[in-house]
C-alpha cells in the first residue's frame, strides 16, 4: 500500500473494520474494505441490503451509527485522521466539508422547521457566512435546482412540499457550505421514476457545475450507471470488485456481479388473451370511491381480472392502485359502482361478505415486517386462515401447514415454530404467500409485494408467485410501480393516474408504441443499463420534459382534451 | 391534510366546543356520583353536628330546616337547579348555628361562594407557586437527562425522581418540616396566610407546601421530557442534524425539544390539574387554608353544599387544563398550523 497522496486525493479508506451490536455480541459488518476518492470524483457503491454500503458511506464522514465500532483500519480525508480525529474536530467537518443526502427527505428534514431555516443552519453554525448570505444561496440553489418557485419554496415547511422538491432540497442544504465531499445515501430510492430522473438530473447537474466529490449508494444498478465515474461492489461487507463505471458494466469480473446483472433476465411468457365472453373471476366496474367526506380518490374505474392472469395496475404513489385493492377486498366500500366475482355482485363492505367470499380474496402485502404479528410463530401465521376458513384442527391443520411450508419452498421441520424475527426479508415475505394461499383463494392481491426486497430475492419471489399460477391456477392483481417487475410477470397492464384509468390492454401492446402519453412518460423514465441513458433522454426529451414538468403538460393535455 | 387556515380556526374552535360541552356533561356526572357517595355514608349533618349529645328530637328539628326530611332526588335536583344558575347554596354549617340560635336565614348569609372564594384564591396561589417552580425544573432536568443519558447525572435525576414519585406525599412534607422547619427552623411549618400579609410573606409561609408539591410533580414531568426527546434521537431528521455537525446541546433544544412538545404538554397540563386537585392532604398536614381543607372538613360534617361545590371546582380544574393541553398540542403541530 503506498502512502502517497498527489494532491488530488480527497479520502482514502484502508482495510476498515466496522463491527455492530447485535445483541450482547458484536457482529462484522464491513470486513477491510479500501476505498480511494479524487477530488470531484463520484464512487458509485452497489450491494443489497446488508452488504455495508451506507455504513462505509458515513464512515467516509468519520461517523458511525449508534451500537457500532470502527474496530481496525484508516479513513483519511484531505490528510485527516477521521478515526483518531476528537468528536469536536470531526463536528467542524461535517455539513461544512462532507455533507450527507439521505435516502428519505420527507423524514430527514426536521418537520417543526422550515426549509430555509434548517438550510441556513450549517453555513451559521459554521461560520460560512451570514443567515441572510445563505438565505440569498439558498434561493439560487433552488433555482439551478429548478425547484418551482425558488424565492419562496423554503419559506415552506416539510410536509408542504412534495418528495421529490424535498430530495433536492435536501441536496440544496449539502450544498450549502460547498462541501468537497458528499454522501448520497440512496437519494432516489423512495420516488417514483418520473421524479426520479429529475433529482438524478439535478444532482448530477449540481456535483458537476461545483466539481464537488460524491459517494453515491444506491442498490439500483441502471441509476448507478448514470451517476457514477466508477463502482465498487459490495457484498456482506467485503469489496467484491472496483472499476470504471463503463469498464465495470460491459465486463463484470466477478460471478456475484455478473449475477446482481442478470436479475432483470427473468420474463415469464406471456399468456395468450382469454377468449371474449370468458367470465372473469373479479371484475371492477366503474367503481368511484374515496376517504374523506366527498373527495374521491378513484374516478369511475374499470378492469377485468381473468382466471388464471395477471393484471398489473402499475402507477405512481396517490395514482389510486392501493385503493383499487381496499375496494376489491371490501375494506372500502364504493360510493358508486360495483365489485364482481364470477359474475356475481360482492357486497361493498367486507363485514357483509360471506365466508367463503372473503376466502376467494386474499392479499400479500409490501411489508412482510409488519404485515405478520411478530409474537406467533409460523405454525400459528398460516394455520389461523386454515383453521379459520377449513376448520382444521390437530393433526390436519399440522399437515396442512406443512404441506403449505412446502409449497413455498421452506422446510416445514426447520421453519414451522420460528417467530418473524428469526426469518429473512425474503422468508417472511413468503409466509406473508403462505399465508394468503391458506384460505385457498382463486384470486389474490400483491400490493408491492418485492419493492422492500433486494432483487435477487425479489426475483425468487416471483418464480415462486408464477409457478404457484400455474399449478393453483390463480389469479393476480400486481400492484406495483416497478415497470421491470411488470415486464417479468403480467399478462395485462393497467395504467392508473390520480385515480382514473389512463389506458389498459395486453403487456406486449402496452409495452409498444404508440403510447398515451403519460404511458410514454412511465417507460422512458425507468433507467436503463446504458451510462449514456440519462445523457440521451434529457438530449431527446428535453429538460422541461421530464418529471413534474412533463406530468403537469400531461394533466393539461388531458384537460384539454376532455373540455372539447 | 387540504385545509386552508379558516377552515383549521373553525376545526379548531367546533373542537373546543365539543370539549367544553363534554365538560359540562362530565361535571353533571361527577355530581351525581359525589352526591351518591355522601349518600351512602352513614350519618348525616345533624348528627355529625350535634356529636354525642344528638337527641331525636335535635336532629329531626336540624333536618326539617335544612330540608332533609325530602328525598335524596328531590334535593338533589333542588341543588341542580341552583347551581345552574350559579347558586350553590348556603354552607350547611353557616346555617346550622342560626338555626340552633333560632334565627331564620334574615341576616347575613354566608354562601358556599363567599366561602369558597378565598381558598380558591389560595389554593391556587399554593398551585401556581409549585408550577413556577415545579415546570421550568422538570423540563430543564428532562432536557439535560436526554442530554447525558446514560451518565451518572441521567442517573442521579432518575432515582431521585423515582424516590420522589414513590413516597407519599404527607411523608415527604413531614420530612421537610423535620429538616426545614423542625430541626432547622428556616420555614415556618404552619402555613397560615392571609390577605392582610404582603405578597412576600406570603410566599414565604407557602415555601414548604410548594416544596412539597414540586417533589412530587417533578418525576412525572421530567420523566416524561427525559423520554420524549430520548424517543426522537432515533428518527432521521437528528441523524441528518448530527451529520450537518450541529452540537449536542442543540439538537436536543432546537431540533428534538419542538417535535416533543405535545406529550410533554400532556404530562404538564396533567400535572397542574394534580396541584389544584391533589392539594388536599398537603393543605392540611400544613393547614393551608385552601379548598382541600374546606373540602375535608364538608365531607367530615356531610355539607352536602360545600362538598358538590368543591368537587366541581376540581372537575372543572381536569377538564378546563387537560383542553388547554389539546389545543395547545394541536398548535405546536406545524402539519396542523401551516396546512399545506
Amino acid at each position: 500500500m503506498d502512502d502517497m497522496t498527489d494532491g488530488n486525493t480527497l479520502l482514502t479508506i484502508r482495510d476498515l473494520r466496522i463491527e455492530g451490536l447485535s445483541g450482547e455480541t458484536w457482529l462484522p459488518i464491513i470486513n477491510g474494505v479500501s476505498l480511494h476518492l479524487d477530488r470531484g470524483e463520484v464512487l458509485g457503491l452497489i450491494g443489497e441490503s446488508g452488504a455495508g454500503k451506507s455504513t462505509l458511506g458515513l464512515a467516509g464522514m468519520g461517523f458511525t451509527r449508534d451500537g457500532c465500532r470502527i474496530t481496525s483500519g484508516s479513513i483519511s480525508f484531505d490528510d485527516i485522521d477521521l478515526v483518531a480525529a476528537s468528536p469536536e474536530r470531526k463536528r467542524s467537518l461535517l455539513g461544512r466539508r462532507i455533507a450527507y443526502v439521505a435516502q428519505s427527505a420527507a423524514a430527514s428534514f426536521n418537520p417543526a422547521h422550515r426549509l430555509i431555516d434548517q438550510h441556513t443552519e450549517g453555513p451559521v453554525l459554521h461560520g460560512v457566512s451570514s443567515r441572510e448570505e445563505s438565505r440569498g444561496d439558498a434561493r439560487s440553489l433552488y433555482d439551478r435546482l429548478r425547484l418551482p418557485d425558488p424565492d419562496n419554496i423554503g419559506f415552506r415547511y416539510p410536509h408542504q412540499v412534495s418528495g421529490g422538491q424535498l430530495q433536492r432540497a435536501m441536496t440544496a442544504m449539502a450544498m450549502s457550505c460547498r462541501p468537497d465531499l458528499i454522501v448520497f445515501d440512496e437519494p432516489t430510492t423512495a420516488l417514483d421514476v418520473t421524479t426520479q430522473i429529475e433529482v438524478l438530473a439535478a444532482i448530477r447537474d449540481i456535483v458537476e457545475q461545483f466539481d464537488t466529490a460524491a459517494i453515491y449508494i444506491t442498490h439500483d444498478l441502471a441509476v448507478v450507471a448514470q451517476m457514477a465515474d466508477r463502482i465498487k461492489v459490495l457484498l456482506n461487507g467485503d469489496e467484491v470488485e472496483e472499476n470504471d463505471t463503463r469498464a465495470m458494466l460491459s465486463h463484470p469480473a466477478e460471478p456475484y456481479t455478473r449475477s446482481l446483472w442478470a436479475v432483470r433476465s427473468f420474463r415469464r411468457p406471456e399468456q395468450p388473451p382469454t377468449p371474449a365472453g370468458t367470465v372473469p373471476v373479479i371484475s371492477i366496474r366503474g367503481v368511484t370511491a374515496g376517504y374523506g367526506a366527498d373527495i374521491d380518490v378513484l374516478h369511475d374505474v374499470s378492469f377485468d381480472i381473468h382466471s388464471g392472469r395477471t393484471v398489473a395496475v402499475v402507477g405512481e404513489s396517490g395514482s389510486g392502485k392501493s385503493t383499487v385493492a381496499r375496494c376489491i377486498t371490501g375494506l372500502l366500500p364504493p360510493r358508486q359502482g360495483e365489485i364482481r366475482f364470477d359474475d356475481k355482485v360482492l357486497p361493498p363492505g367486507y363485514r357483509h361478505r360471506t365466508r367463503d367470499q372473503l376466502r376467494q380474496v386474499q392479499m400479500i402485502y409490501q411489508m412482510a415486517d409488519t404485515a405478520l404479528n411478530p409474537k406467533l410463530r409460523v405454525r400459528d401465521i398460516v394455520g389461523r386462515p386454515v383453521q379459520f376458513y377449513r376448520g382444521y384442527r390437530g393433526t390436519r391443520l399440522q399437515e396442512r401447514v406443512e404441506e403449505l411450508l412446502s409449497q413455498i419452498e421452506l422446510d416445514p421441520g426447520q421453519f414451522i415454530n420460528r417467530l418473524p424475527s428469526e426469518l429473512s426479508g425474503g422468508q417472511k415475505q413468503r409466509i406473508g404467500i403462505a399465508r394468503a394461499l391458506a384460505a385457498e383463494p382463486r384470486f389474490i392481491i400483491c400490493d408491492e409485494v418485492t419493492s422492500a426486497l433486494d432483487q435477487l430475492v425479489a426475483e425468487g419471489i416471483l418464480k415462486l408467485l408464477d409457478r404457484l399460477q400455474r399449478e393453483l391456477n390463480l389469479s393476480y392483481m400486481f400492484i406495483t410501480h416497478d415497470l421491470a417487475t411488470v415486464r417479468a410477470i403480467a399478462d395485462e397492464v393497467v395504467v392508473m393516474k390520480d385515480g382514473h384509468v389512463i389506458e389498459l390492454g395486453a403487456k406486449t401492446e402496452m409495452f409498444s408504441p404508440p403510447h398515451h402519453a403519460y404511458t410514454d412518460l412511465l417507460l422512458s423514465s425507468v433507467p436503463e443499463m446504458d451510462p449514456d441513458w440519462l445523457d440521451r433522454l434529457l438530449a431527446q426529451r428535453g429538460r422541461e420534459n421530464i418529471g413534474e414538468a412533463a406530468r403537469l403538460g400531461i394533466d393539461r393535455a388531458v384537460q384539454r382534451q376532455s373540455s372539447l | 391534510m387540504l385545509l386552508t387556515d379558516g377552515n383549521f380556526m373553525s376545526r379548531l374552535i367546533v373542537m373546543i366546543a365539543q370539549r367544553l360541552a363534554l365538560g359540562v356533561f362530565t361535571m353533571f356526572i361527577v355530581s351525581i356520583v359525589i352526591f351518591a357517595a355522601i349518600e351512602a355514608l352513614p350519618g348525616d349533618f345533624a348528627q355529625a353536628i350535634l356529636g354525642q349529645g344528638a337527641t331525636p328530637e335535635a336532629v329531626a328539628a336540624i333536618r326539617e330546616s335544612l330540608g332533609m326530611d325530602r328525598t335524596a332526588v328531590e334535593r338533589y335536583f333542588a341543588w341542580l337547579g341552583g347551581a345552574v344558575t350559579g347558586d350553590f347554596g348556603v354552607s350547611f354549617s353557616q346555617l346550622s348555628f342560626q338555626s340552633q340560635y333560632g334565627q331564620t336565614g334574615e341576616r347575613d348569609v354566608v354562601t358556599v361562594a363567599d366561602q369558597l372564594g378565598p381558598r380558591f384564591a389560595n389554593t391556587i396561589f399554593l398551585a401556581a407557586t409549585a408550577a413556577a417552580v415545579a415546570v421550568p425544573l422538570s423540563l430543564g432536568l428532562g432536557i439535560l437527562a436526554a442530554l447525558h443519558r446514560g451518565t451518572v447525572l441521567d442517573r442521579i435525576a432518575n432515582i431521585g425522581s423515582l424516590t420522589s414519585i414513590s413516597s407519599p406525599e404527607f411523608f415527604v412534607a413531614y420530612l421537610l418540616i423535620l429538616f426545614l422547619s423542625a430541626a432547622n427552623p428556616i420555614f415556618p411549618s404552619i402555613s397560615k396566610i392571609h390577605a392582610d400579609l404582603d405578597f412576600w410573606q406570603q410566599v414565604y409561609r407557602t415555601v414548604l407546601p410548594a416544596l412539597t408539591l414540586t417533589l412530587v410533580v417533578t418525576a412525572h414531568m421530567m420523566r416524561m421530557t427525559r423520554v420524549a426527546i430520548i424517543n426522537l434521537l432515533s428518527s432521521q431528521y437528528i441523524e441528518m442534524a448530527r451529520l450537518k455537525g450541529v452540537p449536542r446541546w442543540r439538537i436536543i433544544v432546537h431540533h428534538a425539544l419542538p417535535n416533543a412538545l405535545a406529550p410533554i404538554i400532556n404530562v404538564v397540563a396533567l400535572n397542574l390539574a394534580y396541584l389544584v386537585t391533589g392539594v388536599v392532604v398537603v393543605e392540611v398536614v400544613f393547614v393551608y387554608p385552601g379548598v382541600g381543607q374546606l373540602f375535608v372538613d364538608a365531607v367530615k360534617l356531610r355539607d352536602m353544599p360545600t362538598v358538590q361545590a368543591c368537587c366541581l371546582i376540581f372537575a372543572a380544574a381536569y377538564i378546563l387544563l387537560n383542553l388547554t393541553a389539546d389545543v395547545v398540542s394541536v398548535l405546536t403541530n406545524p402539519r396542523l398550523r401551516h396546512p399545506r
